[in-house]
């Protein structure tokens, strides 16, 4: 299969006038770059004079620093509500302090809650929710004052109250009207007046937490994942982890919801008003392609420094994807559900309410899994702006190379994600069961039950049983040393360094160096021409014309040679990827069994959080770029890997039989059948790892690079806005160019082949 | 197209003859266009253009000028294959799709003009529908599926609940209310579905290809279930089929249609027996007129000297009466009613040209 063949699929019409257009833009490229080697070419079409390079960060920063004090102010805000949150969270977990009250979150608690009943079960119990947790926040005010320090008897007395009504009330609703979310959610409320009115709640004892963890895992997939879900808690706490995962989990039991919340908002706006959605959706894809430093900065330029600004730069991350399952949720609804609500009679609340969302149900809980999966990479990343926790640790460990140390937080890291991932991807599968008539209510809940007893049960054992509730310095079973000094051990074997170290000179000078070179050496205008050409040779006029028009924005930066470096990196590292996953994947693909095997795998390996693959990389080859390139390298693998499998299997059965009763032979039916209708598929791998690369580029700046992502790392440490989003966007840009190009061929072949569903 | 029957016709089933009493449901001159700009369109739009001139144009004419009644407790089933728009004027009729021109009036209300509370209201105490697919909610259990409609109207749970069970008992599925909607059969779901669509006791009976989605033998066991339930309950109903056996069996009148027009609306005797058009012969053809002719539709006056001897029952189909008409030698036949009123006499010759097919 040739790829030129695209042309087919592409506008007949204008089919002749592309293919001038290619000759034209690509024979101008060879002429820039042959009269650069005889020495013609004038300097500014090699690389753009300093003279003429606009300064987008100054004028940027000049835009920014006029609006900043009333940008910050209303951020601020926005973080201290956050914050709030946070504090509660991370006292349930590992027993921060909680000192200020602000009236404000409690009428953001109230609105969440009622929202959620009026949403769980009606309007008489969600008004009833509102006015208590109204009248609790009048007298918290009126008692303790805003930012208030607690403790004094009254107020005690108060809680109390609140404490009797609230039951009193929701009680009343679980037994005379069957609506049991006022309760539950009158119960969290109360937790958080618990911690503001100065009851040490946390920390909760790890015995508790991995229990429940267990008992969720087993309702959601079995014993399978109930094991996967006790023994992370379990591990965490006997390798001497607990503090620091709690810190990281407290983030993210904040940052989770609020994303899935604005995510799931936006995204119904965004289905309801198509002329929202039109402009949500390019500001969606840049953000998507938008290096994770980008989000730092800002992050903490708006909303302070440590836990609150990671947990807004994660929230801000994670919104994307939730928007967009909500809305391809809600228009997958089939239309005969939609057209029955609207014979019930359903007002627009209750559509919405009753009839698109229950039935998005399985997209919006992928986009739950997502959003989970995305807060859980970009909170471990946030150890770049300070955040504590895993992530900080890690970087810390890495940094003194103490690879043992580093190994263990890297396996708790994975765990985590693991269980996050497969617990919330059971619960996308879990359909609800019915019961036996007459059931008991102890059957019908079963799982709610064990999970309070479970939980219940340790808390009180805890407080007898020391270790039961947290693990000490001394009685953790760490084995950060053995295992560095196994590493470091095993590193040292000869033949080991021998092979490394070979593979290190080879890829360095025979292949890496040179081939960076000669990009470097391209003169910029070429650059851009052949860039353009290969768009529109493989995606058509459109991503042609923004690849002419990214590019150029490039060129103007004054970033040019680190773009082409962090290009070079992305490319060396895909191509690599290809020559090894690619084979791989074929071969895998040939028996059912090792395509489950390799697809779990790569399942499983594509819920770690990037900064992961960074470990390896350093063990096997040190500091350099042969790390670099191996860290993204792996990281790439997985897509690449996954998606042919998937595009191979993928093939109707028809056409396989059909090669067959043609009398092809394997090499025949693979290149002749296979591998063109697998194609489309590929290459959405293709791109995905791409993408993959370009993340992982930036993260490897870690490591030590001469790209994009050394200068992103370094505007951290200061206040360079505008530099920051300058280089923010050149990846972006550099990003969307291959993203759009690539996704355009795979769906104009998909139509061409009649594979488009 | 034909002008629709609006003598009305309830001759089919035996039950009281409707006369001079107000439509259900009243179709003036209504079309549904989908295009960019249907009301524009639909303006200017010649009087001679067909469906293909106007697809032409750039517009689907899902409905193209239809006119049609249903009176109270008649069941109108409207057949077509699939395209002809048979759906779409279900769908006008309830309001899913607003039309582009002419008038429907529910109750002699021009529902086009009613707000959308009123039309809620409408929906919620009068209108009842039952899908193709089902369109069961997937999360809800059978017994919260029936219950739906009555909770969208605000009735309290125990009120509803009472009531669900009563639906779902109605149409066979005691012992499944805590069943999900994947947890059952197609057939299953479906009575889901009917007993969902009566839980409000609708006055109007919305059904869009019920039984499609299901196996022939299920098919038929839905059908006659279907049938005791209307025995029972006698609501107005529009029933949209591709299938012209199941039309034949259930309608008390066809509306057949073909690219959006109503083709022939008339009782299913009278359809086997003079098809309007050539496109409604090539249905009537492959179908055994004896099984769907019945004898009161053949019937002549009463002549001053009255055949005697036995009469046959006006409500029995040909092929049903069939051994009398072969073995009694009589010229003519008296016909009763159910009552045992005489109400006129049947030619044998003509009921033989039926049986047998004539010459």
């Amino acid at each position: 299969m040739t790829l030129a063949s695209t042309e087919t699929a592409a506008d007949v019409s204008t089919g002749f006038t592309k293919k001038q257009a290619l000759y034209g833009v690509f024979g101008l490229a060879v002429l820039l770059v042959l009269a650069k080697l005889i020495g013609i070419l004038p300097e500014f079409l090699n690389r753009i004079p300093e003279a003429y390079i606009p300064d987008y960060a100054a004028t940027f920063d000049a835009g920014f620093n006029a609006w900043r004090d009333s940008i910050t102010t209303v951020t601020r805000f926005f973080s201290e509500r956050l914050e709030f949150h946070l504090k509660v969270t991370a006292h349930l977990l590992y027993g921060a302090r909680v000192h200020f009250f602000n009236p404000i979150d409690w009428l953001t608690l109230m609105t969440v809650s009622s929202g959620a009943v009026l949403f769980l079960d009606n309007r008489k119990a969600a008004l009833a929710t509102m006015i208590t947790i109204a009248l609790s926040g009048i007298f918290f005010t009126f008692v303790v004052g805003v930012g208030g320090q607690f403790g004094g008897m009254s107020q005690h007395a108060l809680m109390w109250v609140f404490l009797v009504t609230a039951a009193v009330l929701g009680g009343m609703m679980a037994w005379k009207d069957n609506t049991f979310s006022p309760l539950i959610v009158l119960g969290v409320v109360f937790v958080y007046a618990l911690i503001l009115n100065g009851y040490k709640l946390g920390p909760l004892p790890w015995t508790s937490i991995a229990a429940t963890a267990a008992v969720i895992g087993y309702y959601l997939g079995g014993w399978r994942l109930g094991l996967l879900g006790g023994g992370t808690f379990v591990w965490t706490a006997l390798i001497g982890q607990w503090k620091l995962a709690m810190e990281t989990m407290s983030v993210l039991v904040v940052a989770a919801p609020a994303a899935f919340i604005i995510g799931i908002l936006l995204g119904i706006a965004a289905w309801k008003f198509p002329k929202f959605d039109k402009v949500l959706r390019p500001i969606l894809s840049i953000l998507q392609t938008l290096p994770f430093f980008t989000y730092l900065l800002p992050a903490v330029i708006f909303f302070k420094v440590g836990p609150t600004a990671g947990a807004m730069a994660t929230i801000v991350y994670a919104i994307p994807p939730m928007i967009l399952m909500t809305t391809l949720g809600l228009k997958k609804v089939s239309p005969e559900i939609v057209e029955a609500g609207k014979m019930a009679g359903c007002s627009r609340w209750q559509m919405l309410s009753r009839v698109y969302l229950p039935a998005a149900r399985t997209e919006l809980l992928v986009g739950v899994n997502q959003v989970i999966m995305l807060c859980l990479a970009m909170v471990v990343l946030t150890a770049f702006i300070g955040m504590p926790g895993l992530g900080a640790k890690l970087l810390a460990m890495m940094n003194s190379f103490k690879l043992g140390r580093s190994f263990e937080i890297g396996v708790t890291i994975v765990l985590l994600a693991v269980m996050l991932d497969r617990l919330s991807k059971a619960w996308v599968v879990k359909q609800p069961e019915h019961f036996e008539r007459g059931a008991s209510l102890w059957k019908r809940h079963f799982y709610l039950f064990a999970a309070i007893i479970a939980f219940v049960g340790f808390l009180l054992i805890s407080q007898v049983v020391e270790v039961a509730d947290s693990i000490g310095r001394k009685q953790h079973f760490s084995k950060g040393k053995e295992i560095d000094g196994i590493i470091k051990g095993f590193l040292d074997i000869d033949i080991v360094q021998a092979v490394t170290g070979w593979i290190r000179w080879f890829l360095i000078t025979q292949v890496l160096i040179p081939f960076r070179d000669a990009m470097l050496w391209v003169p910029t205008s070429a650059f851009i021409l052949f860039v353009t050409s290969f768009s529109l040779w493989l995606g058509g006029r459109k991503p042609a014309v923004f690849a002419f028009i990214f590019f150029c924005f490039v060129a103007s930066t004054g970033w040019w040679d680190r773009s082409v470096i962090t290009l070079y990196t992305v490319i060396s590292a895909v191509i690599l990827a290809l020559l090894i996953g690619l084979p791989i994947a074929i071969y895998a693909a040939r028996s059912e069994t090792w395509s489950k095997r390799i697809l779990l795998f790569c399942d499983t390996a594509q819920t770690f959080p990037s900064f992961i693959y960074l470990l390896p990389a350093i063990m096997l080859f040190g500091i350099n770029d042969v790390a670099v390139i191996f860290s993204i390298l792996i990281f790439t693998l997985v897509p690449l890997v996954r998606y042919t499998v998937e595009g191979l299997r993928g093939v109707p059965p028809e056409m396989t039989e059909a090669a067959d009763m043609a009398g092809a032979s394997r090499r025949q039916k693979l290149l002749n059948v296979q591998l063109p209708l697998a194609l489309p598929t590929m290459a959405v791998g293709f791109n995905q790892a791409i993408m993959f690369a370009f993340f992982m580029v930036i993260i490897a700046a870690f490591i030590g690079t001469q790209d994009l992502g050394q200068e992103l790392q370094r505007t951290l440490a200061g206040t360079d806005l505008g530099k920051n989003f300058v280089l923010g966007m050149c990846v972006s840009l550099m990003a969307l160019t291959f993203d759009l190009t690539i996704l355009s061929w795979a769906e104009q072949r998909k139509k061409a082949l009649g594979l488009s569903s | 197209m034909t002008p629709s029957d609006t003598s009305g016709g309830v001759f089919n089933k035996a039950s009281t003859p409707m006369t001079n009493i107000k439509p259900v449901i009243s179709c003036k001159n209504v079309w549904k266009l989908f295009g960019s700009s249907p009301e524009k369109y639909l303006a200017k739009l010649p009087n001679a253009h067909s469906y293909d001139d106007i697809r032409a144009d750039g517009y689907i004419a899902g409905v193209k000028d239809v006119s049609v009644d249903v009176h109270k407790g008649e069941m109108l089933v409207i057949m077509g294959l699939s395209g002809s728009g048979k759906s779409t004027l279900l769908r006008c009729m309830s309001r899913l799709h607003d039309i582009t021109g002419g008038v429907i009036e529910v109750d002699g209300q021009d529902i086009m003009a009613l707000p959308e509370h009123e039309l809620i209201d409408l929906r919620r105490n009068k209108m009842g529908m039952v899908f193709q697919s089902f369109g069961l909610l997937p999360h809800r259990t059978v017994l919260e599926n029936v219950a739906f409609p009555l909770e969208m109207r605000g009735q309290g749970k125990h009120d509803r609940r009472e009531r669900a069970l009563e639906v779902v008992k109605l149409v066979g599925l005691e012992g499944r209310e805590d069943y999900f909607p994947r947890e059952l059969s197609g057939g299953q779901q479906q009575r889901v579905g009917i007993a969902r669509s009566l839980a409000i006791e609708p006055d109007i009976w919305f059904l869009d290809e019920p039984f499609s989605a299901l196996d022939p033998l299920i098919r038929r066991e839905m059908q006659d279930e279907f049938l005791r339930l209307q025995d029972l309950l006698g609501k107005t109903i529009i029933f949209v089929t591709h299938d012209f056996d199941e039309a034949l069996r259930l309608a008390d009148r066809i509306a057949i249609m073909k690219d959006g027009a109503v083709e022939q609306c008339d009782t299913p005797d009278k359809i086997v027996l003079n098809p309007a058009t050539e496109y409604v012969r090539k249905f009537t053809q492959e179908i055994d007129t004896a099984r769907v002719v019945h004898a009161r539709t053949l019937v002549k006056p009463m002549p001053p000297k009255a055949p005697t001897g036995k009469a046959l029952r006006g409500s029995a189909t040909i092929h049903e009466l069939a051994r009398t008409i072969v073995n009694d030698t009589r010229k003519q036949f008296p016909v009763e009613d159910d009552d045992g009123k005489l109400i006129g006499i049947l030619d044998r010759q003509e009921a033989l040209d039926i049986l047998l097919g004539s010459e």
